[in-house]
């Protein structure tokens, strides 16, 4: 068969390229549905909020919660631990912003860091925070480890201080504060 | 197949000729099995066979431990402890299964310095290098996940950090991290999926051995002076080579025979001295170990990760250079594929026209601190990253992109080779004495016996 002389070339090149493109855009929206089954699934996202009961967290203990796989540290502070983390500089800290998904814009100041109680003031009691070290990910040590009087990851020695706010060590951010708020006297809502 | 001449199957009987015109397998793997062979082969050839068993081992005994194991969070740590003491044999199928995978690096670890000494990865044999490291690559996430599954504290706190490298992509890193775990930390659907890729991918590495073994075939296999076998006339390529079978074969079963019994000293009498005690405590998302180490095949890449600190300045320089893109972590993570990405590319940096290291005196020198670097990785990678170790991480790092960048491709350049034997059979024959030496006989006999 000779392919010499070819009147129809345009026409049999337009069809080559529609039938490739549709062939691609088939497959692809074929393909697509696959890989989406891999992304997390209707429980897992309806699994987004939590509510924890905090009536039991009494003065300067820590409940840990585990929310969306990660462990959530709900601390009520002492008088002692606020005035330690209120009577530091923002120019002596490594991170300077709150890292509060509540507040994305604003900066470390302790009062940025804590959550409102219900009646809308700022205490500065609760420290609501996600648990896992802004360096590798290791779960930090609690109940005033480290040489802050905070958290202290074991890891590779990050020091938080009393506001979970990264003071020394590899990691590189305070430790995130998740969207949270009291729905009730004594009820956290988490997401 | 293949370019080297040599006698092709002839189907003899009835039954022979009735299916080799209908389907020609018993050609192809007498032609597989009589592949001719470089007489000259030393011990080092004998991994590839010993690797091809080890897949074969792995699929066998993996096939058996799924089918008393149990991929859910609650359940799967209880399933492999159930197969510890109540399936019968189930300690020992395990226990080759865990060391197996050892077994496998070892080997492949050999095999990949045997390539990179005697040039093996040099035209025209670069498919069969780039095949290899594909292999390899996909062995390294096969065990990954593999060890994922007993869902111990090392397995989860593993699984979180390397699936963490996947979060340090600029922009699309967190959403490809969600869709590797289908949640937003590691968890069942995390375990599920490794269960299911880590069933998938020995095939994978099942089909493209095969493909590895097709492409060596065509080409013929190097050897250790990296002289090709004579193809001018078939009398000429049988004074090169000899038959796979039955030379190579029983050779690589006697050292085959010999490795396991080292192997199976291990699985009996120490089947957890590579594994790491905090794998025998139960995955828990709430608690991390003090120190979370990767299995030992992975530390010289896992040292390459944690060596670039945000304190380097190639780091800073990347900073500055993408306007933050580029942090510590992301460059980490770049330089630890980076490392392996370098040397699937040996075959076009390597600018020498000799192929063995055997006739390259200054290549030999670098390639030895090449390998005794590739074991201070492993070392420091086991290490806490603090004090001295980051340094000697970064400088050992620093040596592997050096020796594939710029010492394989100016050693091309500068170095004044030894003269090569001009062909196989003269290199055979020094060795061995005379030209009717036995061969296989192993002898380190310089004069002729030939009483034998």
């Amino acid at each position: 068969m000779s392919h010499a002389e070819d009147p129809s070339g345009e026409r049999r090149d337009f069809l080559y390229y529609a039938t490739a493109g549709t062939g691609v855009v088939v497959a692809g929206a074929a393909a697509w549905p696959l890989v989406n089954s891999m992304n997390p699934s209707a429980d897992t996202r309806a699994a987004s909020q939590l509510r924890v009961d905090v009536s039991g967290v009494a003065e300067g203990t820590q409940l840990t919660v585990l929310f969306l796989g990660k462990p959530i540290f709900i601390r009520r502070r002492t008088a002692d631990e606020i005035e330690a983390a209120r009577a530091v500089a923002l120019s002596e800290l490594p991170d300077q912003s709150a890292r509060n998904a509540n507040d994305e814009s604003a900066d470390a100041e302790d009062i940025n860091r804590t959550l409102s109680t219900p009646d809308g003031e700022n205490s500065g009691e609760w420290l609501v925070m996600q648990g896992v070290c802004t360096h590798l990910g290791c779960v930090p040590i609690g109940e005033g480890a480290g040489d802050f009087g905070g958290w202290f990851c074991p890891c590779h020695g990050s020091h938080y201080d009393t506001a979970g706010r990264i003071r020394r060590g590899p990691a590189p951010e305070n430790l995130p504060i998740p969207a949270a708020e009291f729905i009730d006297d004594s009820t956290i809502l988490l997401g | 197949m293949g370019g080297i001449p040599h006698d092709h199957y002839e189907p003899n009987s009835r039954g022979e000729k009735w299916l080799h015109r209908r389907l020609p397998i018993v050609g192809l793997m007498y032609d597989t099995l009589m592949i001719p062979t470089p007489k000259n082969l030393n011990w080092m050839w004998i991994w590839g066979i010993v690797l091809v068993f080890c897949l074969v081992m792995q699929i066998a005994t993996g096939v058996l431990l799924v089918m008393h194991y149990t991929p859910h969070v609650d359940m799967a740590f209880a399933s492999v402890e159930h197969i510890m003491r109540n399936v019968n044999g189930g300690w020992a199928i395990r226990y080759i299964h865990q060391n197996g995978a050892s077994l496998f690096f070892i080997a492949v670890y050999l095999h990949i310095f045997r390539g990179l000494y005697y040039g093996s990865y040099k035209a025209p044999r670069e498919v069969t290098w780039i095949i290899g490291m594909l292999i390899y690559v996909l062995m390294m996430g096969t065990a990954f996940m593999g060890y994922v599954l007993p869902w111990g504290q090392m397995s989860f706190w593993g699984a979180t950090v390397i699936t963490g490298l996947f979060g340090a992509i600029p922009f699309i890193g967190e959403g490809i991290q969600t869709w590797l775990l289908g949640g937003p930390a590691v968890d069942n659907a995390t375990l599920n999926r490794f269960l299911s890729l880590h069933y998938l991918l020995p095939f994978l590495i099942l089909g493209l051995v095969i493909v590895h073994v097709w492409a060596f075939h065509t080409t013929g296999n190097n050897n250790p002076t990296g002289v090709e076998v004579r193809r001018t006339s078939k009398a000429e390529a049988e004074k090169d080579t000899l038959p796979f079978w039955p030379y190579f074969v029983i050779k690589d079963l006697f050292a085959l025979v010999v490795i396991l019994v080292a192997f199976f000293a291990v699985v009996g009498f120490m089947p957890n001295f590579l594994g790491h005690p905090d794998n025998y405590i139960e995955a828990n998302p709430l608690a991390t170990p003090a120190h979370i180490v990767p299995e030992w095949y992975f530390l010289p890449f896992y040292a390459i990760l944690r060596a670039f600190d945000q304190e380097v300045w190639v780091v800073i320089a990347a900073n500055f250079l993408t306007g933050g893109i580029v942090d510590a972590k992301f460059f980490g993570v770049v330089a630890m594929f980076g490392a392996i990405v370098v040397m699937a590319l040996a075959p076009w940096l390597d600018t020498s026209s000799v192929r063995s290291g055997r006739y390259r005196p200054m290549f030999k020198m670098w390639f030895w601190v090449f390998i005794v670097n590739f074991f201070v990785l492993m070392w420091v990678g086991a290490r806490p990253a603090e004090g001295i170790y980051p340094y000697i991480a970064l400088i050992g790092s620093t040596y592997w992109f050096a020796y594939f960048l710029v010492i394989l491709p100016l050693l091309g350049v500068i170095e004044k080779p030894l003269p090569q034997p001009s062909t196989i059979e003269e290199d055979f024959n020094d060795h061995y004495g005379g030209d009717h030496g036995t061969p296989g006989s192993g002898s380190a006999a310089k004069a002729p016996t030939p009483a034998e």
